[in-house]
């Protein structure tokens, strides 16, 4: 079976700023992949690249046996059409640091946007599956609030009924947590478990160690732009290989 | 006297203002009854209608065309980008009043204006002076002018808007055009707005331009009035009463256009509402008074 996402020797620069230097990982389908590091390690531009917001320089990304954004023609890659990498984007949910919800659109309105507008889905159909949404990750009735009447944890869960609202065989999460009062990040973090036991493949840069070694699958740590260590949630936790890794570990833990 | 320069100009303004007020009653120049005479004749109620007219499709014209030049000039396409960026210079770097005469004596140019092939065989030809009439000059000259200047106040409502947008919108599969009309515009209106309420009472007077093409416009039918009668600064009074009556339409219609497009822009949902907004802007738009509550000003 193919892996949901696949990473070969992925490069890429900004400038001189040599960001990933050969990227190698792969996710399989069902599972929650967590990727750790220092800031500036390039953990969130590899998210980036599975979304193609970021394009690479060499190398292979591919999400499902097809590669991101780019079409193979005998040795060469040739970035896609832009409809063609806005119909690979709609296959993935993408979850910010900052929410970005719509702020002109209710909670509700965010969510059936890309089902009505891309999928096509009729109104009804898509304001029923939204509120459904909504349920699920617990802000039932809140289906007319704006996003600046809802607190930043709640922001954060109709962002993530947004992302599912367009059905995506593979969410990214994009340090999730990371700008919400700390009171607030458990009923986040709770929702992302509901969704990982749903079988959702996750991919997920965080800095919630609890969260990735409860949940997680996987545990990558970069720095550098490579992948350092990676490995069972509890082998890296509790018994890291590396000097970086144990530096890192006892900073965060 | 705490403010001694404070009262001195107030009573400067009061004495200034009560000379203003005996003249209007004691000078008989002002001819308020002739002004009365023919505020609500018809010529004067066209040149309304005209004036409205030109400032509606001028308006139409130029937030169209300053949408779509905004969109050029963002364009990674540099042969749009810089097409824009050349009509924007060209279009704000002359006087309007000289492109409205370069409108109505564009048959000096082209004579005839014919739709077909470029360079090549032509299906249908008009006789230019027929098919731009003065009015048309002028609201082609005010709104192509207007569409330079609304293109730049476009393009800073664009820019305006987080580019975490974008990538939320990207992130969701939808497509550059899509993203620009149900996630960009609609927030970068209300940057938009407020600038474009200005340029439409700007407009409203602006469009008195016209008259020097003969357009029967308000400023145009009270000269035909002076003409005739030889009561000069009291028809312009009187046009000035029009032109102020309907501006100050304009800014309460903009007062409610705005607050449609603040929506979701505020924690709460209601804002205050316009006699509110007054009632604060004469209670605490003097200085001092809201920064340091309590303190010996």
């Amino acid at each position: 079976m193919t892996a949901m996402v696949k990473a070969e020797a992925v490069h890429k620069a900004f400038g001189f700023n040599h960001v990933l230097r050969g990227i190698e990982l792969e996710v399989q389908r069902g599972e929650v992949m967590c990727v750790v590091g220092p800031s500036g390690s390039g953990k969130s531009t590899l998210l980036r690249c599975i979304n193609h917001l970021e394009t690479i320089d060499s190398g292979r990304l591919m999400v499902d046996g097809e590669l991101v954004g780019y079409r193979e023609r005998g040795e060469r890659l040739y970035e896609m059409k832009p409809r063609d990498i806005a119909r690979q984007r709609a296959n993935v949910g993408m979850v910010f640091q900052h929410f970005n919800l719509f702020p002109h659109m209710t909670a509700l309105g965010n969510i059936i946007e890309a089902p009505c507008r891309v999928k096509r889905l009729p109104r009804d159909q898509a304001e029923e599956r939204g509120l459904a949404l909504l349920a699920q990750v617990g802000l039932a009735g809140r289906e007319n609030s704006y996003p600046r009447q809802l607190s930043g944890g709640q922001q954060q869960r109709v962002a993530i009924a947004r992302a599912l609202a367009m059905e995506p065989k593979l969410m990214l999460f994009d340090e999730p947590t990371s700008a919400l009062d700390p009171e607030l990040v458990g009923e986040v973090l709770a929702v992302m478990r509901d969704l990982a036991k749903s079988g959702m493949t996750m991919f997920v840069v965080t800095h919630e160690m609890g969260f990735a070694r409860e949940v997680g699958d996987q545990l990558v740590f970069m720095d550098g732009g490579i992948v350092v260590e990676s490995g069972t949630p509890r082998d890296v936790i509790e018994n890291p290989q590396h000097e970086r890794t144990r530096a890192f570990l006892s900073k965060v833990l | 006297m705490r403010h001694p320069g404070r009262w001195a100009g107030a009573v400067v303004v009061a004495v200034l203002a009560a000379m203003l007020v005996n003249s209007f009653v004691q000078n008989p120049q002002y001819h308020w009854r002739t002004q009365w005479h023919y505020i609500f004749t018809r010529p004067i109620l066209d040149g309304v209608v005209t004036t409205l007219e030109l400032t509606v499709l001028a308006m139409v014209i130029g937030v169209v065309g300053g949408i779509a030049l905004a969109i050029a000039r963002l364009s990674p396409n540099p042969i749009l980008s810089g097409a824009s960026w050349l009509y924007i210079w060209v279009f704000r770097g002359t006087p309007v009043l000289v492109q409205i005469v370069m409108w109505f004596d564009l048959s000096y140019l082209f004579p005839h204006i014919s739709i077909g092939l470029p360079f090549g065989p032509q299906l249908v030809t008009w006789n230019t002076n027929s098919l731009i009439s003065n009015f048309t000059a002028a609201v082609l000259a005010l709104g192509l002018n207007e569409a330079a200047y609304m293109a730049e106040i476009v393009r800073a409502g664009i820019l305006s808007v987080d580019e975490g947008q974008t990538e939320a919108a990207s992130a969701l599969g939808m497509g550059r055009s899509l993203t620009m009309r149900r996630v960009v515009l609609p927030q970068a209106m209300r940057f938009i707005v407020p600038p474009t309420g200005n340029e439409t009472i700007s407009m409203l007077k602006t469009s008195s331009l016209a008259a020097f093409i003969s357009v029967s416009e308000l400023f145009q039918q009270g000269q035909n009035i002076i003409s005739r009668t030889y009561i000069t600064i009291p028809i312009l009074i009187m046009v000035s009463i029009w032109y102020l009556a309907m501006t100050s339409v304009l800014t309460i219609g903009q007062f409610y256009v705005e607050r449609h497009y603040g929506r979701g822009a505020y924690r709460f949902a209601k804002r205050a509402t316009l006699p509110e907004r007054i009632w604060r802007a004469i209670r605490y738009n003097r200085p001092h008074d809201h920064l340091a509550p309590g303190g010996g000003g």
